[in-house]
């Protein structure tokens, strides 16, 4: 997770992002039948950005950050359901829902060590799970809640059964946060987050009151994880208590290891390696997969990180290093 | 005349133990005044007492015209009290650059900027590098400070620490861990030191303390022995005796 | 009115001791080595499975399982220090947890294969089943002989680390870990063995407490707030601290299920936020 760049120098303009991009808004003819499951890595990829922003850039262990997903996931769901069909009204109710809760929370993530906020967070997350299953007749329970209809975005797309409305939602939402993301993440604000991971104490004798940036900073990424369940619930017009399961907090921490953490792009690659491989490999069975999956991890820590983009990274430089050029930065 | 740094009867214990007592600081703007005294006299403590990252049991810690006893550690640098640490406590992959940069913008309110691309911000830039070239490290710039010498590093503290424009600065042992080689950047940087600053040393080395303290405290059991200029100091035997031993 | 006042105390007691058996070795690690081990519950897990076959398949009566499970999660632990654990002592927070949640997922699944994903019952032995009457109070035998048990244990505990040798060099790696080793003592060494107790006890914790806890191959997940949260209001540089925090928590919830049978499971969480608030460096902590 190397911040180390050359002086901070004006950016130029960045073709490999530019290029991904354009490949996804090309979904529509690139992968036509598997809309929908695009539709999913989005949605993960965007949560686990903003997972990054707390734990890549941040430094908070977090294994609770579903419980804003899930709140997201059934503010819009509610909405939906007892009438509010808007999508993007929905979403924004959704986000700040799940921010004020980030807000309230926060205080009590930030301050601790480690081992505190592992417990704080898991703690946040069983105990809105458990609050929703004692609600289970307003939030369905298990079996989820149903009669969810939207209606069609902007007036004018329906949400057609090939998920083409869907893919088009959920890419250009995930576009906009991941741009107002990247912003913040090369901003003083950003660059501070990094120095608070690093070394909080230096930070305060520095006259910065961490604590108020961390809860600042968990409040907006509990906000977009938010978002990302409401784009599940209003696409998929289903929720279900496991939104808020312990496994999907622990998931989320695998596709930002996976992808690789603090390095903005790794939580979208992540969410995507993660989310195809559990599609096509857990249906053959779900004990393997697990099994296989904590074997994984298990691999990934002892061969150190830097996940997906970290390896890629290294082959990048060695091959620059054959054409003798300056190694390139994560 | 107000005085920069100013205690009264400051103290701390830890359940029995009395690791600092009944301490009276009065620093004028502009002093130059060296802490002293044999290894847990209660100096790191005392710091800790001062930086605001340990709450005193007893006394009064005054910065200017404020009481800042109840002030948190953050607080106190935003109303002029900045430190150094005894062993570096830098960012190890930030460059040298960036971690000024940190500090700089801290100090100017630009920190909660969450928009502007970071080098973008060129007043912020330049102010890092007048700080740099004060303490002549401006080649450094670029440089990732794990690879930078211990003796460069050491001087990255005393630039994060001036970047907060401070109105008093307190050195933890600016000399401890800096190879003798190295030792001439670091005086020259000490001496450097804006006159219009108050600086409070603690240190062990007395070609330090008596090259540049103008008013010397020692500090034995975590209670004041005595005060006064480095020859006074120098003379007394009841000092002497409490750095050499009891030869009686 | 209280007589069932005392019967949840104590029913909460035994559930606290039950929780501070299987929960100390997580505050060891820690302590010792920085360790945070999110696997911890697994060798709960380990002891309780064990248990269980060994009574149900070998015939090994209850009594005689119990140490049987101690013996093989502390050997099971130390081999995983051995191969696994000790390459991470330096690394980060996350990395631990990583790769002990990676561990733990192993487990479930191999759990869920070998045992499939119900419920284990445990026939326990006659002379420990069934009520004994106190003072006009029934109070349950098993729980009894766990209180009385836990009791021992701890008071073992104490002396070890208080009056020992062993103990005296466990404090020192505690304090301070770097000094302790050029002062003679063999840090990685204690950690082995201080290792390895806190998985027996674990695995000691997760035998008897079948019958109390449950077992099932969700174990270590189930339950592994309830360690966090003792070792993280205990604290991690005394046995009382954690040994409180265990002991709160039993009471806490088990008086929460009792009295708010709607709301009791949310009590845990309504005390931990209030123990965080008031005292955010645990019970019982150093200065």
């Amino acid at each position: 997770m190397s911040a180390a760049l050359g002086a901070p120098r004006i950016p130029r303009l960045p073709w490999r992002e530019i290029v991904f991009w354009v490949v996804l808004a090309t979904g529509f003819w690139l992968w036509p039948k598997h809309l929908a499951l695009a539709s999913q890595v989005l949605i993960a990829g965007l949560f686990t950005l903003s997972y990054d922003l707390i734990l890549g850039y941040s430094g908070i262990l977090s294994l609770g950050h579903a419980a804003y997903f899930g709140l997201g996931a059934y503010a819009a769901g509610l909405l939906a359901q007892r009438g509010w069909g808007e999508p993007l009204s929905g979403l924004l109710a959704a986000g700040a829902c799940a921010g004020f809760a980030g807000f309230l929370t926060g205080f009590l993530v930030v301050r601790g060590q480690d081992l505190t906020r592992l417990m704080v967070t898991t703690a946040i997350g069983l105990l809105l799970f458990e609050l929703a299953n004692k609600l289970s007749s307003v939030t369905g329970g298990v079996d989820g809640l149903l009669g969810i209809e939207m209606k069609p975005l902007l007036g004018v797309f329906r949400f057609d059964i090939y998920g083409r409305t869907a893919y088009g939602y959920c890419l250009a939402v995930t576009f906009l946060l991941f741009l107002g993301v990247r912003r913040i993440v090369h901003s003083p604000f950003g660059w501070s987050l990094r120095g608070m991971r690093d070394n909080p104490g230096r930070m305060l004798a520095l006259g910065y009151p961490v604590s108020r940036r961390l809860i600042a900073v968990y409040t907006l990424a509990a906000a977009i994880a938010g978002i990302s369940g409401a784009l599940l619930a209003q696409t998929t017009q289903f929720v279900s208590i496991d939104v808020f399961s312990f496994g999907r907090s622990a998931d989320v921490m695998v596709m930002l290891i996976v992808g690789g953490a603090g390095v903005l792009y790794g939580g979208l690659v992540g969410a995507a390696v993660f989310t195809l491989a559990y599609h096509y490999l857990s249906a053959l069975n779900p004990v393997y997969w697990q099994f296989w999956l904590g074997a994984f991890l298990i691999a990934i820590v002892l061969m150190g990180r830097g996940g997906v983009l970290g390896a890629w990274t290294r082959v990048v430089n060695t091959l620059r290093e054959w054409r003798g050029e300056a190694a390139a930065q994560p | 005349m107000t005085l920069a740094l100013r205690t009264s009867g400051l103290g701390k214990h830890f359940g029995g133990v009395r690791a600092v007592t009944g301490v009276s600081l009065a620093l004028p703007r502009g002093a130059r005044h060296a802490i002293i005294g044999p290894n847990g006299a209660g100096k790191t403590t005392l710091i800790n007492l001062l930086t605001g990252m340990l709450p005193p049991s007893e006394g009064e810690v005054y910065l200017g015209e404020d009481r800042v006893t109840r002030l948190r550690a953050d607080q106190r640098v935003k109303r002029g009290l900045a430190r150094t640490f005894q062993i570096n406590n830098l960012f190890p992959d930030f460059t040298v650059m960036q971690c000024m940069l940190l500090a700089v913008c801290e100090q100017r309110g630009a920190a909660i900027d969450p928009w502007r691309h970071v080098a973008r911000r060129s007043a912020e830039m330049m102010a890092a590098r007048d700080v740099l070239r004060l303490l002549r490290l401006d080649s450094a710039e670029n440089t990732v400070v794990r690879e930078l010498a211990y003796g460069d590093q050491r001087l990255v503290e005393i630039a994060l620490a001036l970047a907060c424009k401070p109105r008093v600065l307190l050195l933890d042992e600016p000399a401890a861990g800096v190879p003798k080689g190295e030792s001439q950047a670091l005086f020259r940087a000490i001496a450097d030191l804006p006159g219009d600053v108050t600086v409070l040393f603690v240190e062990h080395d007395m070609d330090i303390v008596f090259r540049f303290a103008h008013r010397i405290t020692v500090l034995v059991s975590g209670a004041i022995l005595t005060e006064g200029p480095p020859e006074q100091i120098a003379r007394d035997p009841v000092v002497k005796q409490v750095y050499l031993g009891d030869r009686a | 009115m209280i007589a069932s006042l005392l019967g949840v105390l104590f029913d909460g007691l035994a559930y606290g001791m039950l929780l501070f058996l299987v929960g100390v070795g997580l505050s060891v690690t820690l302590g010792l080595m920085n360790f945070v081990n999110l696997a911890h519950g697994a060798f709960g897990m380990l002891g309780g499975y064990l248990c269980v076959l060994a009574m149900a398949r070998w015939n090994i009566p209850f009594l005689a399982a119990l140490p049987l499970a101690f013996v093989v999660s502390a050997l099971v632990g130390l081999l995983f220090e051995r191969l696994l654990f000790r390459r991470l002592y330096r690394r980060s927070h996350l990395d631990q947890v990583l790769l002990t949640i990676g561990l733990t997922f192993m487990a479930i699944a191999a759990a869920t294969f070998a045992f499939g994903p119900q419920q284990q019952a445990m026939q326990l032995p006659e002379y420990l089943s069934g009520q004994l009457n106190v003072v006009g109070v029934d109070l349950n035998i098993y729980r009894v002989f766990l209180l009385a048990l836990g009791a021992v244990l701890v008071v073992a505990l104490t002396l070890v680390v208080e009056r020992t040798r062993f103990g005296a060099a466990v404090r020192a790696a505690v304090d301070n870990a770097r000094v302790a080793e050029a002062l003679g003592i063999r840090v990685g060494l204690v950690f082995q063995i201080a290792l390895a107790a806190g998985c027996g006890l674990a695995g000691l914790g997760g035998a008897l407490g079948v019958e109390v806890l449950g077992l099932d191959p969700l174990f270590p997940l189930k339950y592994m707030v309830y360690f966090l949260l003792v070792v993280a209001v205990g604290g991690t540089t005394t046995l009382k601290g954690p040994l409180y925090a265990a002991l709160l928590l039993g009471v806490a919830d088990v008086a929460g299920k009792y009295y708010i049978p709607q709301a009791g499971a949310f009590i845990i969480y309504a005390v931990m936020v209030i123990l965080l608030i008031v005292r955010p460096q645990g019970l019982v902590s150093r200065s």
